[in-house]
């Protein structure tokens, strides 16, 4: 299996001011990652708030340019793409969005909305268009008569799985999921996630799963790769990770997030102190280590390489 | 801050020689002839020579708005070395075509008339207005909001003149319950000032008030369903601690920015209400001017009330950074 | 251990153009001093209208409110809108989700807190400021006293829910409402305000209604447990008994479909459907329209009744017509319970 994508050190930074009339500082948002995706496998990329990786997956999905660093699609670089030279490709990676509210036109028809991907590349199916969209809300589990209804009148999880239909109306290779059931109720989640993996297996997708829902990652996807303050620190397999986490950052966030069986006493809660750091200003060497209890003199003057320890790939001076 | 004050600043100053250029180009654009207004028909052609030679309107354009410009400055000698010389002082804005009087002077003795009306009837509309946009808000659906509504959207149907009119002629003329407006020096007798500038800030306020209360009103519901504002009350804070100091705070920002605005463009001349109710102010005189193309006082209530429009558009952004300190604390 | 709070029959409705919004429907349940009830629920549920009922505010809305609140002896649901706020802040206090939207933009954030001293107690600007800076201190924001004259939107996320906490604690209620308070922050940092409500309950003695729909937050956090459908709470019960052996459909169906650490199932059982509409109640068990176990129950009784809260076994206490066998049949206790 080949991989599908390709990344490679690929970096963004924002210029961006808070106050009026005050110098603009650069937010290095993506700092040099890298990693693959193999053809039908399903990547979490996992972080908090900060860590970049809303940012890369639009890079990724080309809704933002990088500032530096390749993307390989199939091979190819679509890193310095133009619009132009993006078309024949763009119905390749689409991308779903996290707020079911936000990501649908309110003024058209979810019949448009689905539609609107064939109109657009000026694309005719052979079975019509109409035809097409109305087998489209089928597949995600949406009645096919309620093509001319108004987003509005669709309850959360139904609007996920509108947004769900767009995305596949090309057949795409590859979908980056960014947080696609953190707005939802929990007894919803489940239902897409399962459509999600269901289309996945059916349609041979590709998946970028971004999630700050560890225990979601753990379930849906094959790897998983942590993100910390515009950097990748560790990058494994999802057994391998939730088993045998080898980054200090890894451990505390597994140990942060609250078990759901009462029986199961939580041994050691890794306290993390502090705040995370402000991505202008980025600590030196390990961007982690203001915070790590096993930070040392060569964490702050060398940044650690990715490098294989066990299965797994981390960027630690000192993996567990 | 400070850099972006003083950007703001010369921007500000930039802009206001921009529309001195601009205006100053109604000399080229309307040639007026400063004899026809002096006198007319009645005047040789030897005086009409003389007349425009006074006032420097035979000089090249370019030569004028140059000497122009510095006049502002500098005080600046009309026919310098002639034995018709005449010194202007700055800051000048030259002599009106019709009575010869210095435009400077002229906007001296006017301009107190028109602040009198802009700050009193400024101050009338905006307590007035957000008080009862305030009440018609807490109040909302019931018979005071209503009431409020209705009022406000009678009041800025309305129009000063009709208004003006009909105030006067109840009020003053018939049933001399106040008198009749005038203007007189608050420096000779504060009463007689705020009695002759009573009708027409009352008739100027209530026409605003309404604009006022409408924006208070909805700037009110909309704050008072903020979080912050829920807070405020779960926290046991009584109410005119919510209602005043956190809502009423919440609000206001929009509201104190049109302010600003709206003075600054009555600073420069209410027109309308000033020959309602025959204020001699500047308003009046710029419309006077422009009935008789009487160039150097247009121009000059051009660049009057153009100062005070950039002034008031200057302290209004200056103003946020007060109102919100997210604009001037960072992270 | 008294009880400090109860809840009788609460019920909140709210009138609205096309009818009636029945947000709370007759809900009843118990809280002892010093103790933690948790409230699980979906959107819709009714949990946030009825910590909002709790403190009263919903009294000069269009809400309308009947039942009984006891406090502490007081009736909340009949007492005046002036009693209940020189009881807000002092007897019971709340914090909510968004700590940004939540606290005035305007204001530095020890004025706030100290404004909130200063209402219930007579003391001088001075005293109120200590106060302020006590409280940021009790809370974990190093540097108090500098930090008393920031604005909030120079906090970051977690550092602001704790000022939320501080200045809901400034009085030192007997009773603290927490809505979502954990929901909107990072994994990490939403350990940190659980161990710091922990701490504080445990130091203070506080009771804690923490409203959530995370049941792992839950089962860290409470004690207790009450999980609320369509108004109504349909389990309650002692957080290991409800989550290792739930005794409702719905509650199983929730605990069976969320992912967990522990599980590694790659299809989630999930519950069909979506949560009901609180415009129209239907006539009978509120879940029914998604019950896989209503065919269980027979004569169809599920449609057209609602059933009565009982007792599964001491302190357990479910909502359901599925018998006791029935339900140690259909209900199998959840993977993450069972697996080692």
């Amino acid at each position: 299996m080949s991989n599908i994508l390709e990344v490679k050190n690929l970096t963004k930074e924002f210029k961006s001011s808070s106050r009026i009339g005050e110098a603009k500082s650069l937010v290095k948002a993506v700092s040099g990652i890298s990693f693959e995706l193999k053809e039908g496998e399903s990547l979490g990329l996992v972080g908090e708030s900060g860590c970049g990786k809303s940012t890369t997956g639009r890079m990724i999905a080309k809704l933002l340019d990088p500032t530096d660093g390749q993307i390989f699609f199939n091979g190819q670089d679509i890193s310095k793409f133009s619009e132009k030279q993006m078309k024949p490709i763009r119905g390749d990676i689409q991308m779903i969005f996290q707020d079911p509210f936000s990501a649908l036109n309110p003024r058209q028809t979810v019949g448009s909305i689905i539609g609107m991907p064939f109109t657009v590349n000026k694309i005719v199916p052979k079975q019509g268009l109409k035809t097409k969209v109305q087998e489209l809300l089928e597949l995600v589990g949406l009645n096919p008569e309620h093509y001319n209804r108004f987003p509005h009148e669709f309850s959360g999880g139904q609007r996920q799985r509108i947004g769900i239909a767009r995305a596949i109306a090309l057949n795409p290779k590859l979908i980056v999921c960014d947080e696609p059931v953190s707005a939802l109720d929990v007894s919803i989640q489940a239902q897409i996630l399962n459509l999600l993996n269901d289309l996945r297996k059916e349609l041979n997708l590709s998946l970028v799963f971004i999630a700050h829902d560890l225990a979601v990652v753990r379930n849906f996807c094959d790897r998983v790769a942590v993100m910390y303050l515009g950097k990748l620190v560790e990058v494994s397999s999802a057994d391998e990770i939730f088993n045998h986490a080898h980054h200090p950052y890894t451990k505390a966030l597994l140990s942060a997030v609250p078990a759901v069986n009462p029986l199961n006493k939580k041994s050691e809660r890794i306290h993390l102190s502090g705040d995370v750091p402000s991505p202008i200003d980025p600590p030196s060497g390990c961007r982690f280590r203001t915070r790590c209890w096993k930070a040392q003199e060569v964490c702050a003057t060398t940044p650690p390489a990715l490098l294989q320890v066990g299965k797994s790939s981390v960027a630690c001076h000192f993996p567990e | 801050m400070f850099n972006y004050f003083i950007k703001r600043v010369i921007a500000s100053i930039v802009l206001l020689f921009a529309v001195i250029f601009v205006t100053f180009g109604l000399f080229m654009a309307v040639p007026a002839d400063p004899a026809r207004l002096s006198c007319g028909k009645t005047c040789s052609e030897e005086t009409k020579i003389g007349i425009r030679h006074a006032m420097e309107i035979d000089i090249p354009f370019s030569e004028q708005y140059k000497r122009f410009v510095k006049g502002l400055f500098v005080d600046r000698i009309y026919n310098q070395g002639s034995t018709v010389a005449r010194t202007c002082e700055a800051p000048c804005l030259g002599f009106s075509f019709r009575t010869d009087e210095n435009v400077t002077d002229l906007l001296q003795r006017r301009a107190p008339v028109t602040f009198s009306l802009a700050l009193g009837a400024s101050i009338l509309w905006l307590t007035g207005g957000v008080l009862f946009g305030m009440l018609s808000a807490l109040k909302r659906g019931k018979l005071v909001d209503k009431l409020v509504q209705s009022v406000a959207l009678f009041g800025s149907s309305l129009q000063i003149y009709l208004i003006g009119w009909v105030l006067s002629l109840y009020l003053v003329i018939r049933n001399n319950i106040l008198p009749t407006p005038a203007y007189v020096s608050p420096f000779e007798s504060i009463t007689s000032w705020a009695g002759g500038m009573l009708l027409p800030w009352i008739t100027l306020a209530f026409i605003s008030m309404s604009g006022y209360a409408r924006l208070t009103r909805s700037g009110m519901l909309e704050t008072l369903s903020e979080d912050y504002v829920r807070t405020a009350r779960s926290n046991g804070l009584t109410k005119s601690r919510v209602y005043f100091r956190h809502t009423l705070r919440g609000a206001i920002t929009p509201i104190i920015t049109i302010f600003g605005l709206d003075l600054g463009g009555l600073l420069g001349g209410a027109v309308i209400t000033e020959s309602t109710f025959g204020l001699k102010g500047v308003g009046r005189l710029s419309l006077e001017a422009v009935y008789e193309l009487d160039l150097p006082i247009i121009i000059g209530t051009v660049i009057f009330g153009a100062f005070f429009i950039i002034v008031a558009n200057l302290i209004v952004d200056m103003l946020y950074a007060v109102l919100d300190p997210k604009v001037r604390i960072s992270k | 251990m008294s009880t400090f709070l109860e809840v009788r029959d609460l019920k909140v409705d709210f009138p609205v153009e096309d009818g009636v919004v029945h947000a709370v429907n007759g809900l009843s349940f118990k809280l002892e001093q010093g103790k933690s009830l948790g409230i699980v629920g979906e959107s819709g549920s009714g949990k946030s209208v009825t910590s909002l009922a709790i403190m009263g505010l919903l009294k000069e809305s269009s809400a309308i409110v009947s039942g009984e609140i006891l406090l502490d002896g007081q009736d909340l649901v009949a007492a005046s809108e002036s009693d209940m706020r020189k009881l807000r802040g002092t007897k019971a206090s709340m914090i909510f989700q968004d700590s940004l939207a939540a606290l005035h933009p305007y204001f530095r954030v020890g004025k706030q807190i100290a404004e909130v001293y200063k209402s219930h107690n007579k003391v001088s600007k001075a005293d109120a400021k200590k106060r302020a800076i006590e409280m940021l201190d009790l809370v974990g924001i190093p540097q108090p006293d500098k930090r008393f004259n920031d604005y909030p939107h120079q906090f970051s996320g977690g550092m602001r829910q704790r000022v939320m906490i501080a200045m809901a604690l400034s009085c030192n209620p007997k009773l603290l409402i927490a809505d979502e308070p954990t929901t909107a922050l990072d994994v990490t940092v939403q350990a940190q305000i659980l161990e710091l409500l922990k701490s504080i309950q445990k130091q203070f003695g506080t009771s804690v209604i923490l409203i959530t729909h995370d049941l792992g937050v839950i089962s860290e956090f409470a004690d207790d447990v009450l999980v609320m459908y369509a108004g109504r709470a349909v389990e309650t019960g002692s957080v290991v008994d409800v989550l290792t052996k739930p005794q409702h459909p719905y509650s199983w169906g929730l605990l069976s479909s969320i992912p967990t650490l522990e599980t590694t199932i790659n299809k989630f059982h999930s519950i069909s459907g979506t949560p009901p509409s609180m415009l129209n109640l239907a006539s009978g068990c509120a879940f029914e329209p998604r019950c896989e176990f209503k065919s269980s129950v027979p004569g169809g009784k599920c449609a057209s009744n609602i059933p009565d809260l009982i007792e599964t076994s001491p302190n357990h206490q479910s909502r359901c017509y599925l018998d006791t066998a029935q339900r140690a049949n259909l209900l199998t206790p959840p993977e993450f319970s069972v697996q080692k």
